[in-house]
């Protein structure tokens, strides 16, 4: 598909690279900075800090309860925990020690969860990651992030570490592409608007704002002029920027690589409703796991391309009043 | 600050720390009586005489931890807490009520001197040894002292925390089992059994010591032992009995969770005098 220029997007590195190389800047910049692992480092990216700083970098094996436990001692004791494992079992194995020794005494251990989504591929749905975003922002005092691109992730990643208190962050497997150029500033819990646009709100979050930004495209042709949002931070989300969308476009979107039952959509619905109702419509996984293959043809077949977001752009604005 | 006690000072704190037990979960109507009063003597010898630590600065970077895992167990370190005055002694029998700092389960909202809040069993472990790892790293030499119950070491995750403390030697830490035999179902040899105890403990990797948990000067043993053992950590399988000094609740499971009616904390104030 020809892109064209004012749309164009270059093919970056994933999110979870990005998440490496940060955490080894951070390293440097930070002693307190220590990494607890479960047997995944090398698909994490955690491995570049193992290499550079290997006494702050301690081995679980794979068990994922002890490990959260222990960073949340490490925490008490004043280091800046960083857990890592695939968001799925980070978050399915492991809730019940982020919301009893995490949460409720609000340590200051970061969670990163990688291979989110379906975008995974081949690996099938026991590693897939669809409800991370709704178990995460269910633990009182976290705080949510979800990088579109590099650019995002190394940003987000900095103020993960930056921030008192517990965080998730969720990143990709796949590369993906650049959303934002080198110097774009970011603040947590302040939604960025990617595309300016007056008919349609199409909002995103990961790798579903680059799908956003073709979906634009795709309206743009069609004469349609569609706003892109990228909540990167899901918790706490930035009602400001939803609620003046919703004001100004009176139609919204919500795209996710999750599932809509407890996602992104849900919180933004909320805020609509509260602030300025209007028609919304929800693209994501829909009450369902997905399945092995390539990333492109599960992005496809389960519904989260910028082609699916234009449709459901074209079926709110039909309901616009 | 290092208390030191005469042995029967030590017993008498133990005693009245036990008038404290019966007496708060009677007013609350509401508890875990038999698990803490198994746990007397080693949170006692522990608090009063073993670890470095000081009421009147409880965050001083360099002070030993002690976390109770068994969480359900809370009115026994309530009752040192307050002895010792960390926290209102005053306000003991408001445990469990609105707005009191004796949460049901140790809760750091409330009483921010506790290392960690408990209540779901298994976790405890993992994170003193977090705190283990993080002294090594800082190069102090505070030690941490996890308490964990006999059927909490059910859970799995006591395993992986036990895996991975041997192999990363955090002999800083020592986890202490209070091993009353009773669950709350019932006895643990007839719910799941954890014998061969000690076997596991070694198999597992750790330097075990095997006692009588209500034994004050064996308890100081212990501990001094714990702290000359290098590249592992410890654990103290410490045999007790659960509802310990109140005669009609020693060994009887409905102790785990029932509190002391009116008359029988009467009763047990007696045998407690």
């Amino acid at each position: 598909m020809a892109i064209p220029t004012k749309f164009e997007l270059k093919m970056g590195v994933a999110t979870r690279e990005a998440f490496g190389r940060t955490l080894v800047e951070l390293g440097r910049e930070n002693p307190n900075i220590v990494v607890v692992d479960a047997d995944l480092s090398k698909s994490t990216m955690t491995t570049y800090f193992a290499k550079e700083f290997p006494e702050r970098f301690f081995t679980c094996g794979i068990a994922e309860a002890n490990m959260v436990g222990v960073a949340a001692g490490l925490a008490a004791a004043g280091k800046i925990p960083v857990v890592s494992s695939f968001s799925c079992f980070l978050l399915n194995k492991s809730f019940e020690q982020l919301r009893v020794t995490v949460a409720y005494p609000n340590m200051n251990v970061k969670a990163v969860g990688t291979h989110s989504g379906i975008s995974i591929g081949e690996d099938g749905p026991s590693q897939m990651s669809v409800e991370d975003t709704a178990l995460a922002g269910a633990l009182p005092g976290f705080v949510v992030l979800s990088p579109a691109d590099e650019v995002a992730a190394r940003a987000l990643v900095r103020l993960m570490i930056q921030h008192q208190g517990p965080v998730f962050l969720r990143a990709g497997r796949p590369k993906v592409p650049i959303v934002y150029p080198a110097d774009q500033k970011f603040e947590l819990g302040k939604a960025i608007e990617v595309l300016p646009g007056s008919d349609v709100t199409l909002i995103g979050t990961g790798l579903m704002v680059a799908e956003a930004v073709r979906a634009a495209e795709i309206l743009d042709g069609e004469g349609i002029s569609a706003r892109v949002i990228d909540i990167h931070t899901i918790k706490p989300i930035d009602r400001e920027c939803i609620a003046k969308a919703a004001r100004e476009t009176g139609a919204v979107v919500v795209a996710e690589e999750h599932l809509v039952d407890c996602g992104l959509g849900v919180r933004v619905a909320q805020v609509v409703a509260e602030t300025s109702p209007c028609a919304m419509e929800f693209v994501g996984l829909q009450n369902t796991y997905a399945e092995s293959g390539s990333p492109e043809s599960l992005l496809e077949k389960y519904g989260l391309t910028g082609r699916h977001i234009a449709e459901a752009a074209r079926k709110v604005l039909a309901r616009k009043r | 600050m290092k208390q030191k006690k005469s042995l029967a000072e030590l017993q008498a704190i133990a005693k009245q720390v036990r008038r404290h037990i019966v007496e708060m979960t009677c007013a609350a109507k509401s508890g875990h009586p038999g698990g803490s009063l198994s746990a007397v003597e080693i949170v006692v010898t522990l608090f009063y005489d073993v670890m470095r630590h000081d009421p009147a600065n409880p965050d001083w970077p360099d002070r030993d931890r002690f976390i109770l895992s068994k969480g359900h167990g809370a009115p026994v370190l309530y009752a040192v807490m307050a002895m010792l005055g960390y926290t209102p002694l005053d306000q003991l029998n408001t445990l469990r009520k609105l707005g009191s700092p004796y949460q049901g389960h140790p809760d750091k909202r409330f009483i921010p001197a506790l290392e960690a809040s408990t209540g779901s069993l298994g976790q405890g472990l993992s994170v003193a040894l977090g705190m283990g790892c993080a002294a090594r790293l800082d190069r102090k030499d505070f030690r941490t002292y996890v308490l964990l119950g006999d059927g909490e070491i059910q859970e799995g995750q006591i395993w992986e925390a036990a895996m991975f403390g041997a192999y990363h030697k955090v002999d800083n830490v020592v986890a202490i089992v209070d091993y009353n035999k009773i669950q709350l179902d019932g006895f643990i040899k007839d719910i799941m059994e954890l014998e061969p105890l000690n076997d596991k403990w070694r198999a597992f990797g750790w330097h075990v010591i095997e006692l009588n948990g209500h034994d004050i000067p064996a308890l100081q043993a212990a501990f001094a032992e714990a702290e000359t053992v290098k590249g592992k950590p410890t654990v103290v399988i410490a045999h007790t009995v659960k509802g310990k000094g109140v005669s009609f609740m020693e060994n009887n499971p409905k102790y785990h969770g029932v509190a002391p009616t009116p008359e029988e904390l009467e009763a047990a104030l007696k045998e407690l005098a």
